[in-house]
């Protein structure tokens, strides 16, 4: 028996669905399809089992393109958020719905009506991810158009949460809309919401994007913080730093959670688990994708280059845009020294190199020591949760539901039934208070 | 099958709508109602001007509740993205496996102009030539993906065939789009668009567009009429009219017993009201009805708004539905399992597929 301190803290657990992004082994015969219904309700169905405190969608609104020419390495093509979200409110009974919505493409009235609809639909289940990312490419695809400096894609994301909320507040507490008006620098509007106050009051607002401006942004306004933060070190200083920011805002430590979007990869033995990973990864980077790695770093045309090859003597060219749609990081020069020194070390092919220097899964090993450490993060206050990201759509949650659950419920590290009916009551969230 | 033979199949379908519901629980009922009747479709009305829950939401909530019946919500065009709603639609058409229908509709008003503070109300002939251009956007990015343009081809690590993807670079009055759609096209190729008719402006946006057109008309003449107008001007853009259905319709109290003392007012037919055209009697005076102005080929079909909306919707199938089923005027089963096929509809070709391709054509046409 294990002895149940009860100071321990509890770990939040969220599955994201595996559609469109590079860590998706679409090449696995167990791959199905990520725009299928029953793909969307299979893997909800699995993270409710498994008791967790929600299901989070991802969105991208223009497909990505490579060289001028749409990318066709990487899973394409996904439903609209929402949507599936109403649906999946039908076959699921607990478990949190979260869907990613860009701030700078939609409008205050519509999106709060759209959460709050939700809200009322799934019983109080409801959350929306605030993500800003946009650019021109992205705005060919909207009658806003154009595209936002940094700066002002988080003004207008805090604007539009401000006035979101205040239509979320507007109906009184006995079922009475009140007319509102909201005059702002990004937003110029009145009128009556025509949704009543919904279950959660305030569907839950979640964050991601890791610079200063997103920080703050996250302090001053979010419930969840969804980082990518994959080592303990680097987990410990965000959460320290974000934790340390709530308080100018007048907000407790436990009012925002941190929860890193992290991968896993489990087996029978460290060293199968080890060998599985890898594996992994050589599907993850194929020949293909090892070449469009480089060519998202050196700026050019690089097809000429045999991926089992060394890597390119020619330095990379500054010249953005080789690849839309997607963020690039960190300065390209430096990265490719790096690559060059990484391979020229251990004698790396273009595609090994790739594989050893991206981006690898966080967690591997077995389900006692994966379960260990994801407590350990949680303890240590690297997190208060995850955002697992399986890699097999839509049955890469099976194995942690089945094997690494049991072992974080024996630990009294995580829930063994659900407590309430609201996604705020998973997260161990105050309920939102009306202003007005 | 259809119309050679004269009368063609009669569509039937009831509206949802009810004042005040918020939770998925009453929705769910009526729909399953519905859909125990055989009806082609519900609907549900949509504005950003008066209470009520996104339409298209809480048809997606439903979706996974039903296995035939069609799903139709109004999704407006006026302050909302066209990028947006096609994805939306095309997502409802996923998750309820090709089940999805859109009502059209513009906003017209200041008020509802004031809740986005984008534009100021526009005349309505503006709008609903908008309407028109979002409806032929939608179109294009639903083909914006063939059909089999996911080949997950391990040997060249490609996931998709790009060349069977493509932008739209749709420009229009008020907007543009690149493309192509982020959500592969939807089941049935195009979902229903439903448009209703019954003002000029709209009626032109529906002879167009319009897989459906709805008209509110108190007499059969007049249905006829407007009917005859819709078939005409749809041959005028190029298209065979028997690709449009045209459907009454009318508000419908069914408070009275089987027989009215008085059907439909006792003039055997529907009344002019402040709400629309408005039927009162029992569900066997209206059987008769809608049987009478199907057979005289007035119109393909009939939708219907409960007055009392649980109590209208039982009498409507258990009454009205039944007896018509009887009398073999209305399918007992459904044949097919998408909207389309319930309509009797094809599945549009690709515009961007080689004629004679992959692309699949409907077994009903
Ligand atoms: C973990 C994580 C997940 C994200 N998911 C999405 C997404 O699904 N869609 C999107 O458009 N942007 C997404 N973003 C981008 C962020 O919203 C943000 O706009 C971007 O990181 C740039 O902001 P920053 O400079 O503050 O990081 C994500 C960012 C992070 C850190």
């Amino acid at each position: 028996m294990t002895v149940r301190r009860p100071s321990r803290r509890r770990i939040h657990l969220a599955a994201h669905f595996p559609g469109v992004n590079n860590t998706t082994v679409w090449a696995d015969p167990r791959s199905k399809s990520q725009i299928d219904f029953s793909s969307f309700e299979y893997l909800a169905r699995t993270a409710e089992r498994g008791l967790f405190d929600f299901f989070f969608l991802a969105e991208g609104l223009r497909l990505r393109e490579h060289k001028g020419r749409i990318h066709d390495l990487d899973v394409v093509g996904r439903p609209e958020s929402l949507t599936v979200l109403n649906a999946l409110a039908g076959v699921t009974e607990h478990l949190g719905l979260a869907a990613t919505v860009n701030a700078t493409f939609n409008e205050p009235y519509e999106l709060a009506r759209r959460l709050a609809t939700l809200d009322h639909l799934s019983g109080g289940r409801a959350a929306w991810n605030v993500v800003t990312s946009s650019d021109a490419f992205t705005g060919e695809n909207f009658r806003r158009g154009g595209f936002l400096d940094r700066a002002d894609r988080y003004t207008r994301a805090a604007e539009f949460v401000q006035v979101t909320r205040k239509l979320w507040d507007s109906w009184t507490a006995d079922g009475i809309p009140r007319p509102f008006a909201h005059r702002g620098r990004h937003f110029d509007i009145a009128g009556e919401f025509t949704v009543p106050r919904s279950p959660q009051g305030h569907p839950v607002v979640i964050q991601a994007g890791d610079s200063d401006e997103g920080r703050e942004f996250a302090a001053a306004t979010a419930d969840v913080v969804f980082t990518r933060h994959g080592s303990l070190e680097a987990g410990r200083a965000f959460y320290a730093d974000v934790k340390r920011r709530l308080e100018k805002y007048g907000r407790g430590p436990d009012d925002l959670k941190i929860m890193p979007g992290v991968t896993f990869v489990l087996g029978d033995t460290a060293a199968q688990a080890q060998e599985k990973a890898y594996r992994i990864r050589r599907q993850q980077v194929s020949p293909q994708n090892a070449i469009l790695a480089l060519e998202q770093i050196w700026g050019v045309d690089l097809s000429s280059y045999d991926p089992d090859g060394p890597l390119p003597e020619i330095d990379p060219v500054a010249e953005p845009g080789i690849s839309q749609g997607r963020t690039r990081r960190g300065d390209s020069v430096v990265i490719a020294e790096k690559w060059r020194a990484l391979s020229k070390e251990k004698g790396l092919s273009i595609r090994q190199t790739v594989i050893e220097a991206s981006g690898r899964q966080s967690f591997v090993g077995t389900a006692e020591a994966v379960a260990a450490e994801l407590d350990e993060f949680v303890q240590r206050d690297a997190a208060d949760g995850f955002i697992l990201q399986p890699l097999i759509t839509p049955g890469g949650l099976d194995e942690f539901v089945d094997k690494v659950v049991p072992l974080l419920q024996e630990r009294g590290a995580f829930r063994t039934e659900y407590q309430g009916a609201t996604l705020r009551s998973h997260l161990g969230l105050p309920d939102p208070v009306r202003k007005g | 099958m259809t119309s050679s033979h004269g009368r063609g199949l009669l569509h039937l379908a009831a509206a949802l709508d009810q004042e005040g519901a918020y939770d998925a629980g009453s929705y769910v009922e009526r729909a399953r109602l519905a859909e125990r009747g055989g009806l082609d479709f519900v609907t549900l009305g949509d504005t950003f001007a008066r209470p009520g829950p996104d339409a298209l939401a809480v048809l997606s909530r439903i979706a996974p509740a039903t296995a035939r019946i069609g799903l139709v919500p109004t999704v407006t065009t006026t302050h909302t993205e066209p990028f947006h709603v096609q994805a939306a639609v095309a997502t409802l058409d996923w998750v309820s496996r090709g089940r999805a229908g859109w009502q059209i509709d513009v906003s017209t008003t200041e008020g509802e102009a004031r809740l986005f503070g984008r534009r100021h109300a526009a005349p309505v002939d503006e709008l609903w030539h908008e309407a028109g251009e979002v409806a032929e956007v939608a179109d294009q990015l639903w083909d914006s993906w063939e059909d089999g343009a996911e080949i997950r081809d391990v040997a060249t690590g490609r996931f998709i065939d790009r060349d069977k993807l493509h932008h739209v670079d749709f420009t229009g009055t008020t907007f543009s789009v690149k493309g192509p759609s982020i959500v592969p096209r939807p089941p049935q190729g195009h979902p229903v668009r439903v448009i209703d008719a019954t003002e000029g402006h709209a009626r032109r946006t529906a002879a167009r567009h319009a897989d459906v057109a709805l008209v509110r008309v108190a007499s059969a003449a007049q249905a006829a009429a407007v009917r005859e107008q819709l078939r005409r001007t749809a041959s005028e853009f190029g298209r065979n009219p028997d690709s449009l259905r045209v459907l009454a319709s009318l508000l419908v109290d069914l408070g009275d017993g089987e027989h009215a003392a008085e059907p439909g007012h006792g003039g055997g037919g529907p009344r002019q009201s402040a709400q629309g055209p408005r039927y009162r009697g029992g569900p066997v005076d209206l059987a008769e009805l809608i049987a009478t102005w199907h057979t005289n080929r007035v119109v393909d079909g009939f939708h219907l708004t409960p007055t009392e909306p649980r109590r209208d919707l039982e009498r409507l199938v258990n009454g009205t539905v039944a007896l018509l089923q009887h009398r073999g005027l209305f399918r007992t089963f459904y044949p097919g399992s998408t909207l389309r096929e319930h309509l009797g509809l094809a599945k549009p070709a690709n515009r961007y597929a080689v004629t004679g391709a992959t692309s699949w054509t409907g077994a009903t046409s």
